[in-house]
């Protein structure tokens, strides 16, 4: 066997042992999908009538912003998974088997893009019950999808090399809700960023969840051609802006990772 | 290149702290070596390097005469190693994991599954099979983790302390299936902090503290450097000691230990039964109440104290490891 098939093979093997958990786990599945679902509602609910968007309904306005702001956080799974894998001595049983070394990290990542595929799939019922509707084309509306996957697995390489680096899965949580959390808020995921303060509003321009999140808002037809977003290149520009940071993202997150995955053993 | 596992000046800093400080060792080709040590002595960072998993900073390792440094991947395709902490998936049944390594291992579907059915069988661990590992006792983890080391039957494997934290008779139990293994062929390396598992598994000892190699041998080889047998003698008053003591010493008795709480007294004795028996006497005529006596020869325990000064189950350096891992982490 080659050695690119040799490393897909094993991370297939990885991917299945990690699917099988979150088989039975069910209570992760469970909590993955009811957070949202409580973020689409407190938002459309509590803040929807507060916050008034030019030119498009707030539900509609709301639901890329949902969107960009879970996947982003669905890569704290990776994360935590490994550390906990790390903390089990899994890691130092998959370190000294014959493996690619890239194998365990492929799995993983690839493995957690489920999370992120069921909850968006939530998501989107529930913004469908509360009025939210896709008004592109459908394969606009996918590519919106496939966009906010791919900027979650980038994302979850960035985790990935957190979660080999802190000592348990716990400060994986924390650290990432003290990340992630200002990462998601201070961009236009919820509210326009014309209306942020100046260093806030420029920060928010330039956030590549910014990006996602008016990428997706594009191409699901959620934004009005009368109201165009501000005029910065990443917003006017928003799914290359998205694929750059994706390639960044990887570019130095999975050498590190791997460097990091290398040096990893229980504790 | 000989076989077998070989270190020879393996030297491991963590920061400040010194894990291995030029350690040697050989463990010839289908033998059992025990590394014995208390905690913080170094074996676990000496499995490590001989399992790829960590790089020695000085010194050089060799697996089945394959250098670990250079050429990990091919050490990783002879090994099988099961660690302290079973290392197996909790969320898997016990089919599953060993299956899953059986893949790892390229072994092909097929012949991962009836691997994985084989040594599930051999393992007692058949009933259990399709059961998430969660609900395994600690016993059952621990056969299962041995099993997956086996999956590949790897010619050398490495136990780092096996039976540590199992009841006594999961313990039996682990020897049992350890004694097997052996008699196969398998090369060996075993690290204990128990020196009953050493005398009873290994066919030679080395004993490590501070990241060294202090002695070496058969357990009958360690015994006889720390001297012959033993008297022990348990007095009845713990005011009859300071007497009992001058007795001992009367009849020619080495060093004497005196442990106040179990008012027992323990010392090297030169002449056998007979000196016990004119031991005995002088007991008698001086009045003194006897609980216990008996001659003993000396146990790993005595070697440890001997050649170390401190105990093997000494836990002042149990934390100490622990601090350096954390660290290092």
């Amino acid at each position: 066997m080659g050695s690119l098939r040799l490393a897909l093979a094993d991370g297939a093997v990885i991917a299945k042992r990690n699917l099988i958990k979150v088989k039975r786990v069910p209570d992760v599945l469970v909590f993955t999908t009811l957070s949202p679902i409580m973020f689409v509602l407190l938002f459309a609910y509590v803040f929807g009538n507060s916050i008034d968007v030019p030119g498009v309904n707030y539900r509609e306005f709301l639901i890329a912003g949902i969107f960009a702001q879970t996947v982003v956080f669905g890569a704290t799974f990776t994360g935590a998974g490994l550390a906990e894998d790390i903390q089990k001595g899994i890691i130092d049983r998959f370190r000294s088997l014959p493996i690619a070394p890239s194998a365990v990290l492929v799995g993983r990542t690839t493995s957690d893009v489920l999370y992120n595929v069921i909850s968006i799939a939530i998501m989107s019922i529930t913004g469908l019950l509360v009025g939210w509707r896709i008004r592109g084309s459908v394969l606009e509306a996918l590519a919106g999808f496939l966009l906010l996957l791919l900027f979650a697995y980038a994302f979850s390489w960035i985790m990935a090399w957190v979660g080999l680096l802190v000592p348990t899965p716990e400060v994986v949580n924390n650290a990432s809700f003290m990340i992630i959390f200002p990462l998601t808020f201070i961009a236009n995921t919820f509210v326009p960023s014309e209306s942020l303060p100046t260093v806030l509003r420029t920060f928010a321009e330039w956030n590549p969840i910014s990006a996602v999140t008016q990428a997706a808002r594009d191409l699901f037809g959620n934004t009005n051609p009368a109201d165009p977003p501000p005029d910065v290149w990443p917003l006017r520009n928003p799914e290359l802006y998205t694929l750059i940071w994706v390639a960044i993202i990887l570019a130095v997150f999975v050498p590190l990772a791997n460097r990091q995955y290398r040096k990893a053993t229980s504790r | 290149m000989p076989g077998g596992i070989r270190a020879e000046g393996l030297v491991k800093r963590y920061g400040e702290v010194t894990a291995l400080d030029g350690l040697d060792l050989a463990v010839p080709e289908g033998t059992v070596l025990g590394l014995l040590g208390p905690n913080g002595a170094g074996k676990t960072t000496a499995v490590r390097i001989f399992t790829t998993l960590l790089e020695a900073d000085e010194g050089t390792a060799t697996v089945d005469g394959v250098d670990v440094a250079s050429d990990p991947r091919r050490v990783r395709e002879r090994i099988g190693l099961s660690g302290q902490n079973a290392a197996v998936d909790e969320y898997l049944t016990g089919f599953e994991n060993l299956d899953m390594v059986g893949r790892l291992y390229h072994l092909g579907r097929a012949r991962s599954r009836d691997r994985a059915h084989e040594l599930l069988e051999g393992f007692r661990l058949s009933n259990a099979a399709d059961r998430p590992v969660k609900t395994y006792s600690g016993g059952m983890r621990r056969r299962l983790d041995l099993a997956a080391a086996l999956v590949a039957q790897p010619p050398i494997l490495f136990l780092d302390e096996p039976t540590t934290g199992l009841d006594p008779r999961s313990r039996i139990d682990m020897w049992d299936i350890i004694r097997g293994l052996v008699q196969g062929g398998t090369t060996l390396l075993l690290t204990t902090q128990y020196l009953e598992e050493a005398d009873r598994l290994a066919d030679d000892i080395v004993v490590i503290d501070q990241g060294r190699a202090i002695a070496q041998g058969t357990a009958d080889e360690l015994k006889s450097q720390v001297g012959g047998e033993r008297i022990e003698l348990v007095v009845r008053r713990s005011e009859d000691l300071p007497l009992a003591q001058r007795v001992m010493t009367q009849n020619g008795c080495g060093d004497v230990e005196v442990d106040e709480r179990t008012r027992t007294l323990v010392a090297p004795i030169a002449g056998g039964a007979s000196t016990l028996r004119s031991l005995l006497d002088d007991v008698g005529r001086a009045g003194l109440g006897v609980l216990d006596v008996g001659l003993r020869r000396p146990t790993l325990d005595d070697v440890f104290l001997t050649l170390t000064g401190h105990a093997a189950g000494d836990d002042a350096d149990d934390a100490a490891e622990e601090e350096i891992e954390r660290e290092v982490a």
